[in-house]
């Protein structure tokens, strides 16, 4: 056992800041669940919320919204730690979605409507919860800039900005009438560096993709998109190349570009994110449909 | 790792604080490769390049309106990582504000240096003080409009340390600057070369936050109970204040029980010890019905309440209702409450107080608060953790407004001390005689009240001026509005202290007869007294002699259970830790006694 230094690093401070949102929600909200998008900031996410409650279990859920569009190692990944932990996971898909063809091909911003947004909020509803935790982060796009940590939502898990409640100190006022419900984001004042230095200090298990390697790619629009099954049908011009690539994020593969990389450590693609000057999100597709106001009209639908 | 700091910016749009933060970055290097080619190419219209067009969204949101909320901004330097909460400056984002100020460990105030201060300087200066932050770092921009004059800017200054001494700030740094030209924002300016101060970005880099808090006792508000077997039950919170270690004895309020701590875990790891700002989960060695809510500390001082006068700010469009209950959410406690009373409203800007009957949006005021139970808190100054919180509304759930509390009774807070011509080193004086409080302390029956009777004859005798206050006595008068449970009896004994305090000023020498079993109250006592005066006897008769005497019969009736929580018996006496004087009244006469306790006042309190 060790004497527990005074000074607080900042991600200590970090630290102890998402634990103390997780243990608050635990604690006052009738029925949490965690999202779980097996994206680095979820493992993240997960590593907080086991420490929080430790020796005790998380005592809520972990839920994945699944397109069906997911990278296979990803999902490969999420049933092997959900096993490992011994935790509680629900998968949910938008079966009317899948029954009308909806694709990331050929319907656009649709897609992530009725994939994503829409499977949410069915999800949220069907199983009456009444906070979900999102790995969101401050850092990522200006209208999470300016979002509360605890984020409410109408009976239509509609977000409105111009309406938040004022969020004091680690005071979160976390009432709610019937219907309404809290998205929660306990990393919230986390960057992508943070992230990063977290996972390496506490040695947290992500998805191998992160990692260079030589995988099969095309390149789409100037963006490297993994061929990751059959449903991604090649355009004329178009012919698959193995490079050395990895994904800074991870969603759906056909709208997730990979970026030439070599960073094959941890060590490596923290060195590599933080000498990196591009902002993270301009490998993620979504967010450029419908120009730079687009999360924020995603976030007022209920999108996270 | 390097250290976090977390600061807000306040200032109105024309003071240039977009522009300085813009410079800022691009100063520090921390600009991204596409906004550094941006700015080297340059306006194509031949307009100057906006350092302000560098925060991507600030203008785009102002044409939207949304200008209204706090923006958080976060950038990296060698030495420091930071974390910017953007505050709106106009009046009625007031709350806005707020909730930027509450964030933050420092605040970055912009002015013009042309304009000097305006009431809105004092506005920001006020709310920031009043959600807590204790240093600041006035920014006095646009020095190049005033052709970088030492004179103005002392002139400023003058004015800038007047406010500071105002508001009670005395962390504070202020430095003459041109955002645009980049004049002591990142490197020293050139064309100030009377200014030999530190310039922004390394100021922010070196600055020390003074995280010291008052209060150094270890406090812990539950936040959870941590139950994954029939066989553990551990408490989860952060720590508030103080340190704790494995072994330590600590006192869990409002039930006030003593335990043993028994194990630390921090975020999944055991530890021996852990402090403040750590998120751990704590065992003890007892069985105590503890919930969230909850306070475990090894503070003696710590008190519970029911009432309050704090400062809020009013955030909801609903105005304050006093007929309404509201939801106090302090701490890891959430109970009603009611605003009974309005002290004053506080101009935000002149800090002028006024009377009204109404609180509305965005106004400061000071109120009076009943909570619907006893809770544990404290001034804000003392401890923050325990001293700020929200008021929420039961019916719409709005988070209504937020608070910092001044005190926490309900007397004497419009009160000041009166000097008066005769002090009482005078009265002293007179009367020939340092005064004294000799306050004794044991069981009923074990022999206070005869040796404070011994002990005044034989002063008396020496010809000094004396007082004897016996607990049965004062409760016949003074406290006879007083019970015998445990808030009564630390009532009655800091009126009994109080009253000691008034003779002492009086100059007479005051002996106490009271069983005054808590340590807590005791030390009230000292602290009331004052230590120089407060003589502290501990009468350790044992209580199998104590039962045999029961002059007065209590004892019996204790056993029987006709009286409750009677000392000794059904309710604790708390042995004093350090006493002044230890006597055992079993054997040996009265005057003896007396004489040995007199032999070692005179020798401890030369």
């Amino acid at each position: 056992m060790k004497t527990e230094l005074v000074s607080k690093t900042h991600l200590d401070r970090l630290e102890a800041e998402a634990i103390y949102i997780i243990r608050e929600v635990a604690a006052e909200c009738e029925k949490p669940v965690m999202l779980y998008s097996i994206g680095k900031d979820s493992s993240v996410m997960l590593r907080l919320a086991e420490k929080a409650f430790y020796p005790e279990k998380p005592p809520f859920p972990f839920m994945h919204i699944d397109t069906g569009w997911k990278f296979k190692e990803m999902i490969e990944f999420r049933d092997r730690v959900m096993k490992e932990k011994g935790l509680e996971l629900i998968v949910h898909t938008n079966e009317e979605g899948v029954r009308k063809g909806i694709n990331p091909f050929d319907h656009g911003a649709a897609y992530t409507d009725i994939m994503k947004t829409e499977a949410l909020k069915q999800a949220l509803t069907k199983y009456g919860f009444t906070a979900a935790f999102g790995g969101a982060r401050r850092d990522e796009e200006k209208s999470r800039a300016k979002e509360r940590v605890f984020s409410f939502r109408d009976a239509n898990q509609a977000w409105d900005p111009r309406n938040q409640r004022p969020e004091m100190w680690n005071l979160y006022n976390t009432r709610i009438a019937k219907g309404e419900s809290m998205r929660v984001f306990p990393l919230s004042n986390w960057t992508e560096k943070d992230v990063w230095q977290y996972i390496m200090q506490e040695n947290i298990e992500i998805v191998p993709l992160y990692f260079a390697k030589k995988r099969p790619v095309v390149c789409r629009d100037g963006q490297y998109i993994l061929v990751d099954d059959e449903r991604l049908k090649l355009k004329d011009g178009e012919k698959i190349e193995e490079l050395s690539v990895r994904f800074r994020t991870l969603g759906c593969y056909p709208l997730t570009g990979g970026s030439l990389s070599e960073a094959d450590t941890i060590e490596e693609v923290v060195e590599e994110t933080l000498h990196a000057s591009a902002s993270e999100r301009t490998t993620r597709i979504i967010d450029k449909d419908g120009g730079s106001a687009s999360m924020e009209m995603r976030k007022k639908e209920g999108y996270f | 790792m390097k250290e976090l700091l977390k600061f807000l910016t306040c200032g109105s749009v024309d003071d240039g604080k977009s522009t300085l933060m813009g410079r800022l970055l691009y100063d520090a290097g921390l600009l991204f490769d596409d906004q550094q080619e941006e700015l080297e190419k340059g306006p194509t219209d031949g307009s100057r390049f906006e350092y302000a067009d560098l925060l991507d969204g600030l203008t785009d949101e102002r044409e939207q309106g949304i200008t209204i909320d706090v923006a958080y901004r976060y950038f990296t330097t060698k030495e420091r990582s930071f974390i910017v909460a953007d505050t709106p400056g106009h009046e009625q984002y007031t709350r806005n504000m707020a909730v930027g100020a509450s964030f933050a460990d420092l605040a970055v105030i912009l002015l013009d240096a042309s304009k000097g201060i305006k009431t809105q300087t004092y506005r920001h200066a006020r709310i920031c003080r009043l959600m807590g932050i204790k240093s600041f770092v006035f920014a006095v921009n646009k020095m190049d409009t005033v052709d970088f004059s030492e004179d103005v800017f002392k002139s400023v200054e003058t004015e800038l340390m007047s406010l500071s001494e105002n508001l009670g700030i005395d962390e504070l740094c202020i430095i003459p600057l041109s955002a645009y030209d980049g004049d002591n924002v990142a490197k020293k300016s050139e064309r100030m070369p009377w200014y030999d101060g530190p310039n922004l970005l390394s100021y922010m880099e070196g600055v020390k936050i003074d995280v010291d808090i008052p209060c150094k006792d270890f406090v812990m508000p539950v936040q959870r109970v941590c139950r994954p077997n029939a066989d553990y039950r551990g408490y989860e919170g952060e720590i508030a204040a103080g340190s704790i270690g494995i072994g330590s004895r600590v006192r869990v309020l409002p039930g006030n029980e003593y335990a043993k701590i028994t194990s630390i875990i921090k975020a999944a790891e055991d530890k021996e010890t852990a402090s403040a700002g750590s998120p751990v989960t704590i065992t003890i060695d007892r069985d105590i019905d503890i919930s969230r809510g909850d306070v475990i500390t090894d503070s003696e001082t710590l008190r519970k309440t029911d009432s309050i006068e704090a400062k809020i700010i009013w955030f909801d469009d609903e105005p304050l209702d006093l007929n309404s209950s509201y939801y106090i959410k302090l701490g890891t406690c959430s109970v009603p409450a009611q605003v009974n009373e309005i002290s004053y409203l506080e101009d935000a800007s002149s800090g002028e107080k006024q009377k009204s009957e109404k609180v509305e949006k965005n106004n400061i005021a000071c109120v009076k608060i009943r909570i619907s139970r006893k809770i544990v808190c404290t001034k804000f100054e003392e401890l923050p953790a325990l001293g700020r919180f929200l008021l929420i509304n039961r019916v719409s759930n709005a988070t209504a407004a937020c608070g910092t509390i001044v005190s926490t009774k309900e007397a004497g807070t419009n009160l000041t001390y009166h000097a008066t011509d005769i002090t009482k080193e005078l009265r002293s004086e007179a009367m020939g005689q340092k005064p004294l409080t000799i306050w004794m302390s044991g069981l009923s029956g074990a022999g206070k009240s005869t040796l404070a009777n011994a002990v005044e004859t034989a002063m008396h005798a020496m010809g000094r001026h004396t007082m004897l206050l016996d607990g049965d006595n004062v409760r016949l008068g003074l406290n006879n509005d007083l019970g015998f449970n445990e808030d009564d009896r630390a009532e009655n004994i800091r009126r009994v202290a109080e009253v000691s305090k008034l003779m002492n000023d009086a100059g007479l020498i005051v002996l106490t007869a009271f069983i005054s079993p808590y340590q807590e109250d005791r030390k009230l006592a000292r602290k009331i007294i004052g230590k120089d005066a407060f003589f502290e006897v501990f009468v350790d008769t044992p209580i199998e002699v104590c039962e045999s005497r029961d002059v007065k019969g209590l004892y019996k009736k204790a056993r029987s259970g006709e009286i409750a929580e009677f000392t000794g018996v059904s309710s604790p006496f708390e042995r004093p830790d350090n006493p002044d004087f230890t006597i055992d009244m079993s054997e040996g006469s009265p005057e003896d006694a007396a004489a040995l306790l007199i032999r070692e006042i005179s020798k401890k309190m030369k």
